[in-house]
């Protein structure tokens, strides 16, 4: 038998020293220079039959890009991705590209994956010297609108992003309706800068703006404007891309306490408001010396993260089951170890507790012993009797959300589901009412950027097919 | 989206005031009750801020805030002509309006402007209505003309006695319901402690109380959950849930303690801002 020829070990990526970034929020993870990240592509194996791309949501062609990188050739990976993606610099970031692409890569079974995601992002970070037609369309001259086409997205997230950049790439005028001040939904709101440079987002959001995509800023879907009205308007088709919004909390006492956080107001007083920049930025955020983060996804994780870069001396997570059944990426957990973040597994929170001015000062927790499987597929906690007690003068919640009803409610002939999402045809991102389509996490619950983006792609295919433009891409 | 400043009135020198917007999107939909969040400025927060009248004619909105901290303080620099870059609206809930016979509308210091726009609807939809409003003394009592116009009566309280009855807007609460006729609701706006009191004063006579509560916002959509209070014992969001709840269920204590969160920041961002704003001024 031939000697096992030896996988080479992938690329390491460049990181911001531990103890230099958890004092900044600048981005953790620095880039590929083009050496590294050709010497990365030369690792593809170029299979015949891509696993990777069978797990990537949007079906990119994975093994055309890398081939293109590995000559050197930017532009052309470029142009590969961008058929397929809107928003690859964003993707390349916060993509759980473990359990997709990079889960799916065949050098993963005896060593390490192709790093499928750090080559997206390089290719993106180095291609935006052209003109935003050029990104989108390959073409040098923008497409003109087509006569009369016209489609609305209420919420400019990555869900709607997509369908405006694939339709605006075809010719459709496509405008946006966005309820905050800021365009990018959870992209700026909830990922924090040291993750997604909101320059990043902001590039994306411009070459869709040179695109002929308009913006609207501060209308909120269901109070400013209704769906019907956006028909009397006359727009064709609607794309309802609003997020899932509506924070969670567990429903144990205290959570009323002064220094008790949903995640989400956390993360959108930081990000959205910049209150790391207070008081150059106006918003406030709450001080703490201890803060306990409530969760195990990456939203728990940029919390935790960020309330280290404010401050915080002791930041502990508390996930009710173990490790490896945390939902978040493992860079980001294993980033958040680096920085000096503390996790505490096995432990469910029975209450807050807080003095006699209603401003928290601990938690009690339960100690929790992993059962069988549940409907998810991962093992459930369940209690054990043991309890005891962390002090805090923060605690976030980190434990996911449900449908934000504005819209809904403004909606009553909008078909949802018993979880309060909204019911979709699975192929066409179609809902109830004709030519109104929804995707991303108002459709699923809390779901990943990339699976928005897939619902925003097959929405848009639809849409583009019904106006009569022919497909491809 | 932006709006132009059309009025500015100076309704008490340095301390409160009232603008006219040009906001036809919001003017078209807003109903009593409802809110706005805004921005003053590119690196500013957002905060909320009650609709206190609305004209889908003119496509205007009109706002009236108190100067609280920096952002109110910063508004209350912007002159008529001037541009608000971020306005969103309508938020909240309407008021839940129908005609059901004598109701009662209570307003403390500026939660006398969201109580008018809520005391019109009420008269709109065929109620009468009293008006009850407070202030420390008769220079600081806000939109006693305006309620004149349509209220069946509209009682003053102040505490230096100045105006009215001396003292607060539960003694004038209380004198109106002592003597009829006889109260199908009971509508306060204004201070948690003020607010509170009111519930307490309708609580043993059984009317209907219902108060508009002045939580923390961020987003005002449903998205942060900032707002949250608790109603009957249930954790609700006032944004999207109210902001007007049954007076008799709210947990004010929780709301007290929660209002006062970053108040130590703020402070000390009012009293920066002001010293920066003086040197400037020469």
């Amino acid at each position: 038998m031939a000697a096992k020829k030896k996988i080479a070990s992938r690329i390491a990526m460049p990181l911001q020293n531990p103890a230099e970034r958890v004092r900044n929020f600048r981005e953790v993870a620095l880039g590929y220079s083009l050496e590294q990240a050709q010497a990365e592509a030369a690792r593809c194996l170029q299979c015949k039959k891509p696993a990777c791309r069978a797990g990537c949501p949007v079906e990119i062609d994975i093994a055309g890009f890398i081939a293109s990188l590995a000559k050197g050739d930017v532009a052309g990976a470029y142009a590969v991705l961008r058929e397929y993606n809107s928003l690859p610099a964003v993707c390349g970031r916060v993509c759980p590209q473990e359990t997709q692409c990079e889960g799916a890569c065949i050098l993963g079974r005896k060593g390490q994956p192709v790093a499928i995601g750090r080559l997206e992002r390089f290719v993106a970070d180095n291609f935006h010297a052209l003109s935003a037609c050029e990104l989108l369309t390959g073409a040098i001259a923008c497409p003109q609108p087509l006569e009369g086409a016209r489609v609305a997205c209420i919420g400019a997230g990555p869900s709607s992003l997509t369908v405006a950049g694939y339709l605006a790439a075809r010719g459709v005028k496509v405008e946006v309706y966005e309820a905050l001040h800021e365009l990018g939904g959870v992209l700026v709101y909830g990922i924090p800068e040291f993750r997604l440079p909101k320059s990043v987002v902001k590039r994306e959001i411009d070459a869709l703006r040179t695109l002929g995509v308009e913006f609207h800023t501060n209308w909120v879907g269901g109070n400013t404007f209704t769906i019907r009205e956006l028909f009397v308007w006359g727009f064709n088709a609607v794309f309802v891309g609003v997020g899932a919004g509506l924070p969670r909390f567990l429903g144990i006492p205290g959570e009323g306490l002064v220094g008790v956080f949903s995640a989400n107001e956390y993360l959108t007083r930081a990000n959205l408001g910049r209150a790391y920049a207070f008081p150059t930025y106006s918003t406030p955020i709450f001080p703490a010396r201890e803060a306990v983060v409530v969760g195990g996804g990456n939203v728990a994780m940029d919390a935790a993260r960020t309330a280290l870069r404010l401050g915080a001396e002791r930041v502990t997570v508390v996930y009710r089951r173990t490790r490896g059944e945390m939902p978040a990426r493992r860079e980001e957990i294993e980033h958040a170890e680096e920085e000096g973040v503390r996790f505490e597994f096995l432990a469910n929170p029975l209450e807050l507790m807080g003095d006699e001015k209603g401003r928290l000062t601990g938690l009690r927790l339960e100690r929790q012993a992993l059962g069988e499987p549940d409907a998810s597929g991962r093992r459930s906690p369940a209690p054990t009797g043991e309890c005891f007690d962390i002090p805090a003068q923060m605690a976030i919640m980190a434990v996911g959300a449900r449908a934000n009803k504005v819209l809904l409610e403004a909606t009553p002939d909008l078909s949802l589901n018993r979880w309060g999402y909204i019911t979709v045809d699975g192929t066409t991102g179609e809902t109830s009412i004709p030519n109104v389509y929804a995707g991303g996490d108002i459709v699923t619950g809390s779901a990943t950027v990339i699976s928005a983006m897939g619902a925003g792609r097959r929405a848009a295919k639809e849409i583009a097919r019904r106006l009569g433009i022919a497909e491809g891409g | 989206m932006s709006a132009r400043i059309l009025t500015k009135r100076e309704l008490i020198p340095g301390m409160t005031s009232q603008m006219v917007l040009h906001a036809p999107h919001i003017a078209h939909k807003a109903r009593p009750g409802n809110f706005i969040i805004l921005r003053v400025h590119a690196q500013g927060e957002r905060i909320p801020l009650t609709i206190a009248d609305a004209d889908p004619a003119s496509g205007t909105i009109t706002i009236v805030f108190l100067v609280v901290g920096k952002t109110t303080a910063r508004l209350n620099l912007l002159h008529e002509g001037d541009v608000i870059p971020d306005v969103c609206g309508p938020l909240g809930k309407p008021t839940h309006i129908e005609r059901k016979g004598d109701v009662v509308c209570v307003g403390g210091g500026t939660g006398v402007a969201a109580m008018f726009h809520i005391a019109k609807g009420h008269y709109l939809a065929g109620n009468r209505v009293t008006a009850v409003i407070g202030a420390r003394t008769k220079a600081l009592l806000l939109f006693h003309a305006e309620l004149s116009r349509f209220c069946a009566e509209v009682s003053v309280a102040t505490n230096d006695g100045s105006m009215g009855v001396k003292g607060l807007v539960t003694d004038a609460l209380a004198e109106r319901l002592s003597r009829g006729p006889e109260v199908a609701e009971v509508v306060a706006v204004g201070p948690v402690p003020m607010m509170q009191a009111v519930a307490e004063v309708t609580r043993p006579l059984g009317i209907k109380t219902t108060v508009s509560l002045n939580t923390i916002m961020v987003d005002g959509i449903g998205m942060c959950g900032a707002c949250r209070c608790t109603v009957d014992g249930e954790m609700r969001f006032a944004c999207v849930d109210g902001p007007e709840f049954d007076a008799h269920k709210v947990d004010f204590a929780e709301l007290r303690n929660r209002l006062e969160q970053f108040h130590g920041q703020e402070r000390a961002e009012l009293e920066r801002f002001k010293k920066q704003f003086e040197v400037a001024g020469g």
